[in-house]
């Protein structure tokens, strides 16, 4: 990698030794918390004001952030510390390490990133294996046809005195199956290249909307503004070029519409002059002084920037339908959630609202605010079971607290052993 | 006269291959590659051994071998399941079911053969 291309680390680095959560940073800089985190994972390029900015924030020359290989390699090391729980004196002296031993220091931090660059593929590929049905059946096409030639192949080589006719036909059978392995390989390759490159600019409609909305940052003129039409929202979604299948702009065009109608009846001034007035980001005091629902509520916080959390909506059959997500909590690409999230506790009980702290196991075992709430979505009517959203703010927590829910993302990657809600075992435990 | 094996296979090179390495060992095979016939054939045959796919048109090989497991007759008849579906979930299927062996493909030709021994205390003669 490039030195340039290692100053997101270095910012991580320096911000993470003064203590600044990245939310706060984020906030001072004016960009959101999600965008920051790309910055400090290298994954966008940064410059110009945004640098001296940060630079500011962070008390340090632009000039130390933007050279130096060695505060890098130190910020690696101290992620691959804090991944492993060191603590005491050893995690301080991360520098002199990387100062006497740079080749060693080197080599751990490759390997950290290896061993977390594993980690994602091996959460992506158990995610496609289980549910990309065509995936599943190539690779069974190809397990079988494997069968056969390695079959077929060791009847020949063990049976050097086969009758001519056995032979033979041996011999066609294996060009047969060569072939249709040949074309079945190619056919795979084929498949997963259109989906890699696919998966680039988001792979599924929803992950489409996401990549809109994240370019945006979750944040529209043409929702805030009141005296924009529905006209410009709609010229917003045809032209978008994340927004590529016609479901995923169905989803957009939706999701713009409910946040224009929560923007035309809670004003982020509104909201922000509440929160001014000691309530703070507490959602049930704030649905209270704004006599506003508190889904509403919910959705207005989470277009704040500055304050960098996520939200998640499922609806009536616990299907996620928007996501805004944010570092360290993992909402999986297919569905399959932990059901402990506090959104499926609500789910079914309309009006009810739960504020519940939790970490969600994994790589960074960070915690957060969870407020949970469930609305009826449809129209009042006879004898008929209304249909619900359930919508969940996850707000970073400020302080680690030892009262907290463990959570998984989904079963196949949680670590969390002996647990009640499991479906199925965690490949961390059982191995592919 | 050997003893009779059925085998439900879809994939007919990989049925060729297993009745051609049986065949030569003494076993008398009927093939067949689909599932909803299967419980019929073996039925009629009465083998001593029942290798089942798991993916086959028809029925499945699960669904066979639950089929044979609840039939008095036929419950105790070994059943080696051959699959490239080597996914724990699958093999707790399996087991669950009642399966004797489980083979993930692709296996190697003595690894069959030494599978159908031991289920068979032997072999064909056995």
């Amino acid at each position: 990698m490039a030195r340039d291309a290692l100053t997101g680390s270095r910012i991580r680095e320096r911000r993470t030794m003064t203590g600044m959560k990245q939310a706060e940073l984020a906030r001072s800089v004016g960009i959101s918390a999600s965008y920051l985190n790309l910055i400090e994972h290298n994954r966008r390029r940064i410059g110009g004001k945004l640098l001296l900015d940060i630079a500011g924030a962070l008390d340090v020359e632009p000039h130390s952030l933007t050279e130096g290989a060695e505060a890098a390699l130190v910020a690696s090391l101290r992620e691959a510390a804090s991944e492993a729980d060191l603590a005491g004196p050893e995690l301080a002296r991360a520098d002199e390490f990387a100062g006497r031993f740079p080749g060693w220091a080197g080599v751990l931090a490759a390997t950290r990133r290896r061993v977390s660059a594993l980690e994602r593929t091996v959460e992506t590929l158990t995610d496609r294996m289980a549910h990309d049905p065509h995936l599943a059946a190539s690779m069974h096409e190809l397990l079988s046809t494997a069968a056969a030639i390695r079959s077929t192949a060791a009847i020949l080589d063990e049976n050097r005195e086969l009758q001519p006719e056995w032979r033979a036909r041996f011999h066609g059978n294996l060009a047969e199956d060569s072939r249709r392995l040949s074309d079945s390989a190619q056919a795979l390759v084929g498949y997963l290249d259109a989906d890699m490159s696919a998966a680039e600019a988001g792979h599924s409609p929803q992950e489409e909307v996401e990549a809109f909305l994240e370019r945006h940052g979750f944040s529209f003129d043409v929702v805030e503004d009141p005296k924009a039409l529905p006209e410009d929202r709609a010229r917003l979604v045809a032209e978008a070029p994340e927004l590529r299948s016609a479901a995923a702009r169905h989803i957009a065009q939706n999701v713009l519409q409910q946040a224009a109608w929560d923007a035309a009846a809670l004003p982020l001034d509104s909201l922000r002059e509440a929160m001014g007035g000691g309530i703070g980001t507490d959602p049930a005091a704030l649905a209270r002084q704004l006599h506003q629902p508190i889904g509403r509520v919910l959705r207005r916080l989470a277009a704040l920037r500055d304050l960098g959390c996520g939200l998640v909506v499922c609806d009536r059959s616990g299907t996620v339908i928007f996501r805004k997500s944010v570092s360290g909590f993992t909402v999986p690409r297919f569905g399959d959630c932990c059901p402990l999230w506090p959104l499926f506790a609500v789910l079914g009980h309309p009006g009810m609202v739960v504020s519940q702290r939790i970490e969600q196991l994994g790589r960074s075992s960070a915690q957060f605010d969870c407020f949970a709430t469930c609305e009826t979505q449809s129209a009042p009517g006879y004898n008929a079971t209304p249909l619900v959203l359930a919508t969940m703010l996850i707000l970073p927590a400020a302080r680690v607290s030892a009262d907290r829910q463990e959570v998984g993302a989904t079963c196949r990657v949680c670590p969390r052993e002996a647990c009640s809600a499991r479906r199925e075992p965690s490949i961390l435990e059982t191995g592919l | 006269m050997g003893k009779r094996v059925v085998l439900v296979e879809d994939e007919l090179n990989i049925a060729e291959a297993i009745r051609f390495l049986l065949s030569r060992e003494g076993w008398r095979v009927e093939t067949l590659a689909n599932g909803s016939s299967a419980l019929k054939v073996i039925r009629k045959a009465m083998p001593d051994l029942v290798m089942l796919d798991v993916m086959l048109p028809g029925r499945s090989g699960f669904e066979i071998l639950q089929d044979l497991r609840a039939d008095p007759e036929l419950q105790a008849l070994p059943v080696l399941m051959l699959t490239a579906r080597g996914q724990s979930r699958d093999r707790e299927m399996a087991e669950r079911a009642g399966v004797s062996r489980f083979m993930t493909k692709p296996f190697s030709n003595a690894e069959m053969l030494d599978a159908v021994r031991d289920l068979t205390r032997g072999g064909p003669a056995g």
